[in-house]
């Protein structure tokens, strides 16, 4: 970790454990963690996702205790033995479930505060990097999730998505039939989804604890995207961050709660409630709302080779944005131009997250018909979904590194403590604040 | 056999795909009722859960099963019998009564012979047929849907019941050709043009269904002395499939009261911890 451990062991077991096993000189390191201090709210989102990771593994490992990963019955298992007749069971399942979308909420928007303030730029790089693999890693498993229940969306969405594989050339046939473990989706597939939902956790607990590492060498980014330069730029994580997480995840558990208690359905697809038959296809086939966007961009494209690699793409691209932005500047705060391009490519995703849930012959504007083009009509939700996705990929490939070259940016403080002095009505500038006692 | 008809709505809905042009689903959004289960607060309505369950076993359940309900599930708290002096529900007389009405094979220990035997309270609701295809050959070829979870399975839920049951088909538009052995209903999604013999564009919304209307006025008489209109009907027993489908409601609903209160004090002493602990430190 960064600067020297400030951890005296206090008694003789201390000292002994300390030479042996340093477990405490690790955890009291952890929590005397030199940490920014103007980090804002965003900044609580890392601490509210260990805590959506906690809650999954938990209410899953309870779930694995009732649940029957077999065609016959795991349906039977989920929805009459856990929602009926299991202690709870409803409310450990609504965590679950719940829990899943609640995970997203608060990765989404973990990940649009790492690029808007520019915290995947030097020295953090790798801290994104292994960001990128947990986000890829949370959708295989939340993927593999919405299957076990074996309700008709949970048979179709992996219908759906394992049939994309297909669409490579020579490998992508065997490649779906090891997935599936036969020649279609069936009791084979569910098993091994099981196991793998049931091992991934495991792996992101593993990868979280590279990304804690990763963030812990260089330190936390801040919201002006400046350097820490002195030990009065920082606080101790532990009490200033350990009470500021709290409180933002007691007020993420109130949003949590109405869902489980009051909308524990309205997440889900009705379809699931009803077993899953190969013999009969629902109307639409929609994914999770958090794949949504991905789904959109995926039907976009008239091929399905390349639908399928511009899905793979739109996640890919992500991994690359450290090596795109070309910007000096790290937060957005002090780069206008580019908060305008973000805010449009966030419009444009939710655009693609919205024509994922649709119909793509659906019209946009009610009523309109518009001339057809490459196969749809210009008033379609295929066409936003193109436009959409160009845009999408414009941001990352074109506007990001162009923008960096070219932009105006408006004067960086040379300290990020600079900007939040307290307000003192006529202190002149660079009047030296009363500092709080460091941690 | 709102299965079935959304089978057949789908299988019309994918040969207009293939077609020139393609024509959306269209269906009425079900009637908006108020029940005594809506809200934060709701809780089921235990004399209209009763009289739910007179429609469903008198009405219902001479076609459709529900299968992953228990008897001893009427006497489980929020259920139409439960009663605070049986908290074991299988002890409840009156479930126990309703089980021993129907007969259920079984194996005599003693011979091994295959016999019948009266139901307990810890017997399943009994299927009416004894699988899909009896289920089919019985009904013009459509699958009576299980019951059990009706409620969740349907964009509506009990909304959708009610307005299914209630029944605005009597009468099908004029210039709809309706197949034999189907029904209209403006509630059910469905792709009408085909059948439509007037201007496309007044095609009616809604699809078929290969239930007849099920309940008429009087179709039940409920122990309650509560005048069986269509109405009474058709609301009771949606209740009664709502409360089949999430039993559990009203103990979510009062742990939800719990909670709630719990965490918005438990944010409060959270916030009063920050505000000390940040107090002059400048940020």
């Amino acid at each position: 970790m960064s600067g020297p451990s400030t951890y005296e062991p206090k008694s003789a077991i201390e000292r002994w454990l300390d030479t042996r096993l340093p477990v405490i000189r690790f955890s009291a390191d952890l929590m005397a963690y030199p940490t920014p201090r103007n980090l804002n709210y965003w900044y609580t989102f890392g601490g509210i996702l260990s805590f959506c990771l906690a809650v999954q593994i938990v209410t899953g490992i309870v779930l694995a205790m009732h649940y029957d990963p077999s065609g016959a019955g795991a349906f039977v298992s989920v929805e009459q033995h856990i929602m009926r007749d299991v202690n709870y069971g409803w409310l450990i399942r609504g965590l679950h479930a719940n829990g899943a979308s609640m995970f997203f909420v608060a990765v989404y928007l973990h990940i649009l505060r790492g690029i808007y303030y520019g915290s995947f730029k030097a020295p953090r790089e790798v801290l994104w990097l292994l960001g990128c693999v947990i986000y890829v890693l949370m959708m295989a498993t939340a993927f593999m999730g919405y299957v076990l229940p074996w309700g008709q969306m949970s048979f179709w969405g992996a219908k759906v998505i394992t049939n994309l594989l297909g669409a490579f050339p020579l490998i992508g046939k065997p490649i779906t039939t090891l997935l599936w473990g036969g020649y279609s989706v069936d009791d084979p597939t569910l098993n091994r989804f099981f196991s793998l939902h049931y091992l991934l956790p495991f792996v992101i607990a593993a990868v979280v604890a590279l990304h804690v590492w990763a963030l812990h060498v260089p330190g936390n980014n801040n919201p002006t995207g400046v350097n820490v330069q002195s030990k009065s730029d920082t606080l101790s994580f532990h009490p200033y961050y350990t009470v500021k997480d709290g409180f933002a995840i007691s007020l993420f558990l109130i949003l949590f709660a109405i869902f489980v208690f009051y909308l524990p359905d309205a997440l889900g697809k009705v379809d699931n409630a009803v077993p899953a038959n190969p013999l009969v296809t629902p109307a639409h086939i929609v994914p999770e709302w958090y794949l949504l966007p991905f789904y959109a961009i995926l039907r976009a494209i008239p091929d399905k080779l390349m639908g399928v690699l511009a899905l793979a793409g739109s996640i890919g691209v992500l991994f690359a944005l450290p090596w795109l932005d070309t910007s000096k500047v790290r937060s957005m705060r002090y780069r206008p131009a580019a908060r305008v391009y973000f805010l449009i490519w966030i419009v444009a995703t939710g655009a693609l997250g919205w024509c994922g849930s649709q119909e793509p012959v659906g019209q946009v504007i009610p009523g309109l018909t518009g001339p057809m083009l490459i196969d749809y009509d210009l008033n379609s939700v295929t066409w936003l979904s193109r436009i959409s996705a160009l845009y999408y990929f414009a941001y990352f490939l074109v506007i990001t590194p162009l923008l960096g070259l070219r932009e105006t940016t408006l004067p960086v403080p040379d300290s990020l403590y600079t900007p939040v002095l307290p307000h003192d009505a006529g202190a002149p500038v660079g009047a030296s604040p009363v500092l709080a006692t460091e941690g | 056999m709102a299965r079935a008809a959304r089978i057949l709505a789908v299988t019309m809905g994918l040969l207009c795909l293939a077609g020139p042009t393609f024509a959306a689903t269209t269906e009425v959004p079900p009637k908006d009722i108020h029940w005594s289960f809506d809200g934060p607060f709701g809780s089921y309505d235990q004399e209209q859960l009763q009289r739910g369950y007179k429609v469903y076993r008198e009405v219902c359940s001479s076609c459709h099963s529900m299968n992953m309900v228990a008897f001893r599930n009427l006497g489980d708290p929020g259920g139409p019998f439960w009663n605070p002096k049986y908290p074991n529900p299988n002890d409840n007389p009156v479930v126990k009564t309703i089980a021993k009405d129907y007969q259920f094979p079984d194996v005599d220990s003693e011979t091994g012979d295959a016999i019948k035997r009266p139901g307990t309270s810890a017997d399943y609701f009994p299927a009416p047929f004894a699988n899909p295809a009896a289920a089919r050959a019985s009904n013009g070829g459509a699958l009576p849907p299980d019951m059990s979870l009706l409620a969740k399975a349907r964009e509506g839920g009990a909304d959708y019941i009610y307005s299914i049951v209630t029944g605005d088909r009597a009468e099908a538009p004029h210039g709809l050709n309706v197949p034999a052995g189907r029904y209209y209903d403006p509630y059910i999604a469905g792709d009408l043009g085909s059948f439509w013999k007037g201007d496309p564009a007044k095609t009616p919304p809604g699809g078929f269904i290969a239930m007849p209307p099920p309940l008429v006025e009087g179709r039940v008489t409920f122990d309650d002395g509560t005048k069986a209109t269509l109405n009474q009907e058709s609301k009771d027993v949606a209740a009664f499939l709502q409360w089949a489908a999430d039993p559990k409601l009203e103990e979510r609903n009062r742990a939800g009261l719990g909670v709630m209160i719990f965490l918005l004090l438990f944010a409060g002493v959270l916030y009063a911890s920050y505000r000390g602990v940040w107090r002059d430190v400048g940020h």
